[in-house]
């Protein structure tokens, strides 16, 4: 159970199959064989709550599970072994997972992530026994530079190489950091890596520790995941019981312990320099790189910050070899990535899939397509620093090369579906208003440059645009990414050149005066169909201006200038008089 | 030694050196409104950046360390073209009112406006729009003209070692205040006025006093304590109106409330010109030499009827070595008590 599942009722579920099975005495009767566990998110949002029930090996999921369907399935499915069928996840659940390929996420939604044993009996903790126990830094190194993991924060800079500059730093001290604070709109992948296997990271922070040379490390979290923390601080608190963490490791020299450090809440503060000013008690302000941190990082001193889907796949890059690894993947990016899938899709949730599948079959045969039946228009990966891919280029290969050279990029991992009822330059315009707030106000060009963007921005979806303002949006655009100082000023105008660069006929209709996606309130006129109304005056009792007019059973009439275009009538009609564009 | 070439020309300087030092080593100008050769680089203008080969996006020089077989180039017209973007963002949300601007005519970013030729501005859109509120006698704060340069957090923090003041607010908002955005309350050394680039830290003191084209520059030495601070004073006819101090002194520059703000006196109706004598119970105007026969008369007076040990001195650790040599010299050799003291001394 994430976050998600607790929201859609996981909780009240639990409780439920509690009071039923010990009601019901089974539990009681044959404890031996019966028991019930509480695991990770298994990625299907859009189904939750998702519960297993595994009668002599054989596996029946129940998707929607609400506390009033508990007592029924113990009846019926726990005590006669007779499922109830109509409540069985159906092909959806099973096409969601059939196309995905888990590493990262594999004892996720299976085992229980606030049980250090669990973990353990999965071979958890191996791999850094192995490594600490018998392998050299360099050797680990070398694992990690041939399986060709590439950051996953956003970067896609390859581990191993960060890695190896901080082992050849000479200094006594150095750190090792885990970069936590997940901050794009729509993304939640690191969040559900820590709820679901906290100990996966842990385990990869002291083998990345071990080859530096590390003996401190920190978790930079945001405080506004609690139940992410929660299970961290358990889990660091059980790695250290079983001597996986403190004083002499597994018997050997190597002393390692990771210390939890909450976020205050600023999106800047995922960019390591700003993140490195952070624990040090500084404003989370960036500063300029070179230097960068892993010669001169925290308090001064050599430090590797890596995401924490990045750590996560370290274990099992060690448990199964480089080779396995690198099987997956295109020939520059390997391994596979976690996304995000949000938006206007059927499946939307937690996906992992090997880098280079089609966005396509991410979107229809994992996705389950754009919901209602709409029509698909772009996808927008990487969150504010990415760009929207539309929908004739949905077979770009999903991998950092093929994504940055349509516009857009790979990110942490963000992916939300946009269809026809999705604005482009509302889009950009929400992504603007995000990043222009969240800019740490450090440099000019990211600080009133944002702003600026986003005024121009404001003024054509309010149908006061300019002429000229598309090409100064691109000239300013360009200018910002040049200058800014960091990551966040030199990706924010992303969002809004990638929607210029493939719907400038959306901007250009703003400055006509129409907003094609019927989105942006000011450039709407609400009117009534005479072939459509029947008189029903719904829409009169519906309208909270008093702005339509019109007797029983003849045609109603909406006055523009007393209209506020809230869309009540629209939702209202039900013979589809009500016409916005 | 570290060899590199910027903008064509060979230079050789130590390891740790910034290319933007490098560069004004070889008088090649570079523009820049955060940088300040006291202070730790900040990198927040963007003015100052270069083009390194190699290098697929633009440097910052300030904070850019040199490195072996470096290739700077200073200039560009893509170079200038992103400075000039940079300037106008600056201005869209800058008062721009000049004309009545104390720092008119020594403003860094007045002078880059010009050099630039930014009269239209494309970026025109929403300023920002404070109260002024500052009930303290010697800083004036006008934040609107502030440009977030973060100089006067940085000579507050690494000089004078207070801290007052710091970044606010995020984006847009940011903002450069004391704690809860209450009023200044500090030393009021008004370091941070002598860093500022514009005119978003000005003295109350010399408001409206005169233009920098009007004034003489007097060089003198502070005479409030030992420490001997040069001081640079503005004098408009015969009157001293602002006084600040040259980088290139023996105090680099920097110097406390009294000597920044301590001059107003200098004109003042209540000034003490001469010594005065209370006679009759009322001052009475005196020359030094009746004030000195009198002080030296009673000294010896009081000395003869109850004891040197009646008598103290208490001197100023503010005092040079020599002058606090003298005093207690004279207390001790012509008084003829142990009596002396300074205020460190508690």
């Amino acid at each position: 159970m994430g976050t998600g599942g607790i929201a859609a009722g996981g909780a009240e579920v639990i409780n439920a199959f509690r009071t039923e099975l010990e009601a019901s005495g089974i539990k009681a009767a044959v404890s031996e064989n019966c028991s019930m566990h509480k695991v990770g998110c298994r990625g299907l949002c859009a189904k939750d709550v998702l519960v297993d029930v595994i009668i002599n090996n054989n596996k029946t999921t129940y998707q929607y599970v609400k506390p009033d369907m508990v007592s029924r399935i113990v009846k019926e499915h726990i005590k006669k072994n007779t499922p109830v069928s109509e409540w069985v996840a159906g092909e959806d659940y099973h096409n969601f997972h059939k196309k995905q390929l888990k590493v990262v996420l594999s004892d996720c939604g299976s085992l229980d992530p606030e049980d250090i044993d669990a973990y353990i009996s999965g071979k958890g903790y191996e791999a850094a026994r192995k490594i600490l126990t018998s392998v050299k830094p360099e050797d680990v190194i070398g694992i990690i530079k041939a399986s060709g993991l590439r950051g996953r924060g956003g970067a896609g800079f390859p581990t191993g190489v960060k890695w190896e500059a901080a082992m050849k730093q000479s200094a006594k001290q150095k750190y090792m950091i885990c970069n936590a604070d997940e901050g794009d709109p729509g993304a939640f992948m690191d969040r559900s890596v820590i709820e679901g296997n906290p100990h996966a990271v842990i385990e990869g922070m002291i083998i990345g520790a071990y080859s530096i040379g590390a003996d401190k490390g920190y978790v930079y979290i945001r405080a506004e995941y609690p139940l992410a923390v929660d299970r961290l601080r358990k889990a660091l608190s059980d790695a250290r019981t079983k001597g996986f963490l403190g004083k002499n490791i597994f018997g050997t020299k190597f002393n390692f312990d990771i210390k939890v450090k909450l976020g205050a809440g600023a999106f800047v503060c995922g960019e390591e320099t700003a993140l490195i000013a952070s624990i040090e008690g500084q404003r989370g302000m960036p500063r300029a790189k070179p230097p960068f941190p892993v010669y001169s990082g925290l308090w001064g001193k050599p430090t590797v910050i890596n995401n924490v889907e990045t750590l996560a796949n370290v274990p099992y890059i060690i448990r199964n070899g480089a080779q396995w690894f690198a099987s997956f993947g295109t020939e520059k990016s390997k391994g596979t990535k976690v996304f995000a899938l949000t938006g206007k899709i059927k499946n939307s949730g937690l996906i992992e899939v090997p880098m280079g599948i089609p966005l396509r079959e991410i979107i229809y045969d994992i996705g389950g397509g754009p919901e209602d039946g709409k029509l698909l228009k772009a996808v927008q990966t990487g969150g504010p620093s990415g760009g929207c891919i539309p929908a004739d280029m949905l077979d770009t290969p999903v991998d950092f090369e093929s994504l940055a050279k349509v516009g857009s990029i790979v990110g942490s991992g963000g992916m939300v579906v946009l269809d026809e009822d999705n604005c482009m330059v509302n889009v950009a315009q929400y992504f603007l208003q995000f990043t222009q707030m969240e800019s740490c106000g450090k440099c000019v060009p990211c600080r009133i440059g944002t702003k600026r963007l986003l005024e121009i921005l404001d003024r054509i979806t309010k149908g006061a645009g300019k002429e000229g303002d598309i090409e100064l949006l691109e000239k300013l655009s360009s200018d910002i990414k040049a200058a800014s100082l960091c990551g966040l000023g030199q990706t924010a105008p992303n969002p809004v050149l990638s929607t210029i660069k493939y719907f400038r006929n959306e901007y250009e209709a703003h400055l006509q005066g129409k907003c094609p996606a019927a989105v942006c309130k000011a450039l709407l006129t609400y009117y009534i169909l005479e072939e459509f109304c029947k008189g029903c005056g719904a829409c009169i009792r519906a309208c909270p201006a008093k702005a339509i007019t019109g007797e029983k059973k003849k045609l109603h009439k909406i006055d523009p200038a007393v209209c506020i275009k809230c869309g009540a009538c629209f939702d209202v009609c039900k013979f589809k008089a009500v016409k916005k564009e | 030694m570290i060899k590199l070439t910027i903008d064509n020309k060979i230079i050789e300087v130590a390891e740790g050196t910034t290319v933007l030092d490098a560069a004004r080593m070889l008088n090649i100008e570079i523009p820049t409104l955060c940088h300040h050769p006291k202070l730790t680089p900040f990198g927040g203008c963007r003015l100052c950046i270069v083009e390194v080969k190699g290098v697929p996006r633009p440097l910052t020089s300030c904070t850019t360390p040199v490195s072996e077989g470096m290739e700077v180039v200073t200039s560009t017209p893509a170079i200038e073209d992103l400075r000039k973007t940079v300037l106008e963002l600056i201005l869209s949300d800058h008062p721009n009112d000049c004309m009545i601007c104390e720092k008119a005519g020594d403003c860094a970013l007045q002078e880059l406006a010009y050099f630039y030729g930014i009269k239209e501005n494309r970026l025109e859109g929403e300023r920002r729009i404070y109260k002024k509120k500052d009930g303290n006698p010697f800083i004036e704060r006008d934040m609107e003209k502030c440009i977030l340069c973060g100089r006067c957090v940085k000579v507050c923090e690494e000089v004078e070692g207070v801290g007052a003041i710091d970044f606010t607010y995020r984006g847009f908002q940011s903002k450069i205040c004391p704690t809860f955005e209450k009023d200044l309350d500090c030393e009021f050394c008004g370091q941070c006025i002598a860093v500022c680039p514009t005119g978003a830290l000005t003295g109350k003191a010399w408001k409206q006093q005169g233009r920098i084209k009007d004034t003489r520059e007097t060089e003198t030495t502070c005479g409030y304590c030992g420490c001997g601070c040069s001081l640079t004073l503005h004098v408009r006819g015969n009157e001293v109106i602002k006084i600040d101090s040259r980088e290139d002194t023996i105090n680099e520059g920097w110097l406390c409330v009294k000597g920044r703000f301590g001059y107003t006196f200098i004109n003042s109706p209540d000034r003490l010109k001469k010594p005065l004598i209370k006679r009759n119970g009322r001052f009475e105007e005196a020359s030094w030499n009746e004030a000195l026969d009198y002080i030296a008369e009673r000294l010896k007076k009081i000395k003869k009827e109850h004891g040197p040990d009646s008598i103290a001195g208490l001197s100023s650790a503010r005092c040079t070595n020599e002058e606090n040599y003298l005093f207690q010299k004279f207390i001790r050799a012509a008084i003829g008590t142990n009596n002396v003291d300074h205020c460190a001394r508690y």
